[in-house]
């Protein structure tokens, strides 16, 4: 019988976008059934136009810079755009994939995608806005799958 | 080593090389092999952890300074 595998997708942003696609992918390509729950935050790597996906250098110190930038000029207009910019680049130069070709990676492979419910009502998004062949549900249907699973990840 | 078809997986970064030799052998009947070429430095022990739990069989594993082959032969369900 296969292995599954249950996640929760919480972050959106373009860095914290990766590890649940990644692991999906890669879990579908091992042979696990895969089931990502989406929520809060998360629902937005489940929209059909990913360009809210950004990241910030503000409040993480960790995050390598070409110079070391005070917090007061990372908070400046344009700063997160800049940083998305560059981060979108090193991406491409390392041969990273594109968030977009992960997430299809995961359609083609069956992973199945479940939008928080509760999430999208909270934040007014519309069902249009979203990729097609996705579930809308709740906490239940994601015990559901997430009770006999054999790994649960909170991401 | 004989193979029955070829994908270059060159350049491509975690998890790429796993998801492109996973489609590679989709393609395959049973028993068929598989040439993969890589580049990343994680593909090493990733293409030997996949064949462990998949039951795919990896015949050979070449490397060429920063290039690796692998030589992967399609599980017989």
């Amino acid at each position: 019988m296969a292995k599954k595998l249950a996640l929760i997708a919480s972050k959106g942003t373009l860095d914290w976008a990766y590890p649940p696609f990644i692991l999906a992918s890669t879990a579908a390509a091992l042979d696990y059934e895969v089931s990502i729950f989406f929520t809060f935050y998360g629902l937005t790597l489940l929209k059909k136009d990913l360009s809210d996906l950004k990241v910030s250098p503000l409040g993480n110190p960790a995050m390598p810079m070409p110079l070391p930038l005070p917090n007061f000029v990372q908070m400046l207009p344009g700063m997160e755009s800049i940083a998305t910019m560059m981060m979108k680049q090193k991406i491409a130069d390392k041969g990273v994939a594109s968030i977009e070709d992960l997430r299809n990676a995961c359609l083609e492979s069956g992973v199945k995608f479940i939008a928080c419910q509760m999430t999208v009502d909270l934040f007014d998004f519309k069902p249009a806005d979203f990729i097609e062949g996705i579930e809308f549900a709740g906490a239940a249907s994601f015990f559901e799958f997430a009770g006999e699973s054999d790994v649960n990840l909170f991401i | 080593m004989e193979f029955t078809k070829e994908v270059d997986a060159s350049g491509l970064n975690c998890p790429l090389p796993i998801l492109r030799c996973k489609k590679g052998l989709s393609e395959l009947e049973a028993a068929q092999v598989l040439k993969i070429i890589a580049t990343d430095p994680g593909s090493v022990k990733d293409f030997n952890a996949f064949c462990a739990q998949t039951g795919h069989t990896l015949l050979q594993l070449n490397q060429d300074g920063k290039t690796f082959t692998f030589y992967i032969k399609k599980r017989t369900d």
